[in-house]
């Protein structure tokens, strides 16, 4: 990559990726069947895979993971969240996913940077996008337990969506567009798991852009220092 | 495949199983002619029962193993101290659950449901490997468990690739092939300890202490006191007895730990001119059958994990069976297939 690499831009796509990454991680031995196992493991590999790449262009892709503290780190708040239950993964899956499917399909279509890394990708986000939208399917029209699981998790997560379509400096998208789309999206795929589509503000005053500023909700710097822990142990030490 | 005779023979009768003894008679010898013969027993093929309750024993507790097994090293996914340890990691577990699933429809194709196993493996009825049962303190764990763990399970699997029941010995040719590829990122994992600073080579030291030991009470106990394994190895489904692979497992780690520049921790371990192989010190035998009871260090926590997992995801295999009846008509079994 040449110089004309946008850092901020390599930064808010990379800290997403890499902060779910870790998220879905966690999930690894505690999956309700073998086959999610795989599945969210897969998933948690493509994104780590996507953040080493993304990292690697704004800089050294341990030294942004490892190093930085919280309040340096562009992620936005809806990949923070924890894992709660399945419910809320697969919610945060869905908002994410689709997201990034049309984010990366419009990166993929110009000229630019990011352009190789959004193509290679968007084939393993539209994988994601399907597994949390039969998932969303499967719980939302499923049992009445898992339709009142689904909607709370959809529900609680709402807020920290409009987030996502606040504009990063580097990416030349309609930003408007793509949040239009997204709705029309996960409107569509909410209707067909019975489910309804949260009421209330997809931002608060806090949460709209919060994240990309380097502004984090409070279970992030715990995540951290275990991300950072041994790292942060061993100065300069390699591994 | 059996051999012709055998099958003829064993699928007759089209429900499978003899009326009389004369019948059995000749489906035995036919069965013993094929595993004199090197051949592979198939799933439709007669079997004598003891045969496939032994493999039945066996491939479930060797998926139980797998499954289990991903506890240990996932306890370090998150604290990963580089973003290639941590891909590497990830893979390795995804790898472990995906080979819990070959293995457990290995065990299908002899008539039993995974449903049904990991009720076994929940209530204590069935076993996994000892060694799960002990803990990850360290990063260097997870090399030492790559190297030491995994080296001694492909020492034990290679021979499984030629067992003469089918499904299973092609479930380990693909295991082994993931397996030896771990071991081979283990041993990577530990030599960058062991090069890299002193704390970093004193980790990887003290993980190999730790881990040493129960590496080789994984070949199980000692010949004279094993009681499965003359008739395993008559049914060909063991080839080599325990003490046999453990004397090979000891010859191979030797030099690999000189490359590393890591101790083995046994005073009495030498070569042996004579044999042609190493003198190793005595293994603590009682510490072995007190794991195995269920008195290990982490027997009660890997289990109510298992458990808590189970139990917790029952809501989530409910709405998926439940999808499935409204949407396809089927019942959706018990929801463990997704569509």
């Amino acid at each position: 990559m040449t110089a004309t690499v946008p850092a901020t831009a390599a930064l808010a796509l990379g800290d997403d990726a890499l902060v779910l990454s870790h998220r879905l991680g966690e999930w690894a031995g505690h999956a309700p069947v073998l086959e999610e196992e795989v599945a969210l493991a897969n998933i948690a590999l493509d994104l780590l895979g996507q953040a080493r790449i993304l990292l690697s262009m704004a800089g050294d892709e341990d030294e942004l993971a490892y190093l930085r503290e919280e309040r340096a780190f562009s992620n936005l708040q809806l990949v923070e969240q924890p894992n709660g239950d399945f419910a809320h993964t697969i919610a945060r899956q869905l908002y994410f996913s689709t997201y990034q499917q049309l984010l990366y399909t419009e990166l993929a279509a110009r000229e630019g940077p990011f352009a190789p890394l959004a193509a290679k990708a968007v084939k393993e986000v539209a994988y994601h996008r399907d597994h949390a939208e039969q998932w969303t399917l499967r719980l939302g029209d499923g049992t009445e337990l898992s339709q009142e699981r689904m909607q709370r998790a959809c529900d609680a997560l709402w807020r920290f969506t409009g987030e996502m379509f606040q504009p990063v400096e580097g990416l030349d998208v309609d930003w408007a567009d793509l949040a239009d789309r997204w709705l029309r999206s996960v409107t569509d795929v909410l209707g067909r798991a019975t489910l309804a589509v949260p009421e209330g503000p997809r931002s608060g005053a806090w949460a709209a852009g919060a994240g990309r500023q380097g502004l984090h909700t409070e279970p992030f710097g715990r995540m951290l220092a275990e991300m950072q822990h041994l790292h942060r142990s061993h100065p300069g030490a390699s591994w | 495949m059996a051999t012709a005779a055998a099958h003829r023979t064993a699928r007759t009768a089209e429900d499978g199983a003899p009326d009389t003894a004369v019948d059995t008679a000749a489906y035995q010898s036919a069965f013993d002619a094929a595993v004199a013969a090197d051949e592979r027993i198939e799933p439709r093929d007669w079997m004598p029962d003891a045969y496939r309750a032994t493999l039945v024993r066996q491939i479930a507790q060797h998926a139980h193993s797998e499954i289990i097994g991903m506890q240990p090293e996932a306890n370090w996914i998150t604290r990963a101290p580089s973003l290639r340890r941590k891909a590497i990691l990830m893979a390795k577990v995804q790898d472990e659950a995906g080979h819990g699933l070959y293995l457990y429809s290995a065990a299908e194709t002899l008539g039993t449901g995974r449903d049904e196993l990991l009720d076994k493996l929940h209530s204590g009825r069935q076993k996994y490997s000892s060694i799960f049962n002990y803990p990850t303190l360290t990063w260097a764990d997870v090399g030492a468990i790559g190297w030491l763990v995994d080296g001694a399970a492909i020492t034990n699997q290679v021979p499984l690739c030629r067992c003469s029941y089918g499904p299973y010995a092609r479930a380990m040719v693909r295991i082994c092939k993931e397996e030896s590829f771990h071991q081979r990122q283990g041993y990577e994992l530990l030599l960058a300890l062991s090069k890299g600073t002193p704390e970093q080579h004193a980790m990887a030291q003290d993980a190999v202490n730790r881990w040493w030991w129960p590496s080789l009470m994984m070949f199980g106990p000692p010949d004279d006191e094993s009681q499965h394994s003359a008739q395993s190895m008559e049914w060909k489904i063991k080839r080599h007895s325990n003490d046999e692979l453990r004397q090979r497992f000891v010859d191979i780690c030797v030099p690999q730990a000189e490359s590393l520049d890591l101790t083995l921790p046994d005073p009495d371990l030498r070569w042996n001119e004579e044999r042609g192989q190493h003198d190793f010190g005595a293994i603590d035998w009682t510490e072995f059958w007190d794991v195995l009871k269920g008195n290990g260090p982490c027997n009660e926590q890997r289990i109510t994990q298992r458990r808590r997992a189970h139990d917790e995801g029952a809501w989530v295999r409910e709405a998926a069976a439940a999808y499935a009846a409204k949407h396809t008509g089927t019942t959706g079994g018990t929801g463990e297939t997704r569509a």
